[in-house]
């Protein structure tokens, strides 16, 4: 399996990428032909978008989701593969899925620490934004904490940071990937 | 003066596996001598550290700049706290904010009497605990991590009443340090802050780590389940 990282001049990716090798994937530098293409949560919206735009992941992402193979993006990632986020004082997203992200309302604010995803174990979440879409597939504490459309799947939590729960959940996702690139 | 009798605990890059695997929710580094002997944190320790841990990992110690910041996530560092730096520039955390994201920036903030202070302990300044964490979550503080120099060492409980005090003037998440010495001390903490910081009783024995999550779970406190899936 080879996947490739959508990097955007920001923040860690280096976790997403140990984590995805120590499963046995290998990292690849080219969006179109990798295996699984993986939108790292890192930064702010809006240079999130801009360096996406400026490296021209935005157009190899969305012919990846027309052509049905696999997407996936975690935090800041799945936020910004919806229509729009109202970080940044509103930002258009890369339109992946339907849905916005919105300013959490609720606790405190950045949403951080472990939190249980449905009956699936706790993850780790880092956020102050959360999808509201129909595509919400798992919750957490009433916030979406996985998104699935089409080739799209999204994850609000980091399970890179997560322990052996998240590198289950990784496992899962490589898994997913090789049988859709089969199908 | 507590602050002042740092030991070396041993390697920090075994310790952090071993946290890790142990069941760890999060490691937090700070080198705390890194300001006084005017050096940044070592980055290459901190690679070693991150490639061996799969939770969230926070650094600090002579962090002065968005370079320095950035130099640390680049070694694989997940948020960075700034103390000393961002009290002589507090500007540093806008600047940090804007360009990480709050959900790295840590404001670490050592109090004593209810005032900070700045330099590992050893440098008054004029600013209360309260005063300061509101200013610092108004420049965009992800998290506040709170020590206190009365508690620190003490192994009596954390500084309730100074923790209860800045949690309430901030919608930022608060993370007790200092005083503990076992787990009836980190339920009270999580009764006022929203997480608790361990040191020194596991540096002494890592192993406290796993008997620890057992006895807050008897305490009713909620802790993750961990499956420990390889020897420590």
């Amino acid at each position: 399996m080879r996947f490739a990282i959508c990097e955007y001049g920001a923040g860690n990716v280096r976790s997403v990428e140990l984590a995805f090798t120590r499963l046995g994937a290998t990292r690849t530098d080219d969006v179109r032909v990798a295996d699984l293409a993986i939108l790292p949560g890192v930064g702010s919206a809006r240079a999130a978008m801009a360096g996406l735009r400026s490296r021209g992941h935005d157009v190899a992402l969305r012919e990846r989701v027309v052509a049905g193979r696999p997407v996936f993006g975690i935090c800041l990632g799945l936020q910004l593969a919806l229509d729009w986020t109202a970080e940044d004082d509103g930002v258009d997203g890369l339109g992946l899925l339907r849905g916005r992200s919105l300013r959490l309302k609720e606790g405190r604010v950045p949403r951080m620490g472990w939190a249980e995803v449905d009956d699936r174990g706790a993850f780790y979440f880092a956020h102050s934004y959360a999808a509201s879409t129909p595509a919400a597939s798992a919750w957490s504490e009433g916030v979406v904490a996985e998104v699935r459309a089409g080739s799209f799947l999204g994850c609000q939590f980091h399970p890179e940071k997560s322990g052996e729960v998240g590198a289950r959940y990784l496992a899962g996702v490589l898994e997913e990937a090789r049988s859709l690139s089969l199908a | 003066m507590r602050f002042q009798e740092l030991r070396d605990v041993g390697d920090p890059v075994e310790l952090g596996a071993a946290y890790s695997h142990a069941g760890a929710d999060e490691l937090v580094f700070l080198d705390v001598k890194a300001t006084l002997e005017g050096r940044a944190a070592l980055v290459g320790l901190v690679q070693r550290v991150s490639e061996r841990l799969a939770i969230p990992f926070t650094v600090g110690g002579g962090v002065r700049s968005v370079a320095d910041a950035d130099q640390l996530l680049a070694a694989g560092a997940d948020k960075v706290a700034v103390n000393s730096a961002a009290l002589d520039r507090p500007t540093l955390v806008t600047e940090l904010a804007q360009q990480l994201g709050t959900q790295a920036v840590v404001v670490a903030i050592d109090a004593e009497g209810g005032r900070v202070r700045s330099r590992a302990g050893t440098t008054e300044t004029a600013r209360t605990a309260v005063d300061w964490a509101r200013e610092a979550e108004s420049r965009g503080a992800g998290e506040i991590l709170l020590t206190s120099i009365d508690a620190d060492g003490t192994r009596a409980g954390y500084d309730l009443e100074l923790t209860r005090s800045v949690s309430a003037a901030v919608g930022v998440p608060v993370i007790a340090s200092g005083g503990a010495g076992g787990a009836e001390h980190v339920a009270e903490a999580l009764q006022v802050a929203q997480a608790a910081l361990l040191a020194s009783i596991l540096h002494e024995d890592p192993d406290r780590l796993t008997s620890l999550r057992a006895e807050l779970h008897a305490l009713g406190v909620p802790v993750r389940r961990v499956e420990v899936l390889h020897g420590a």
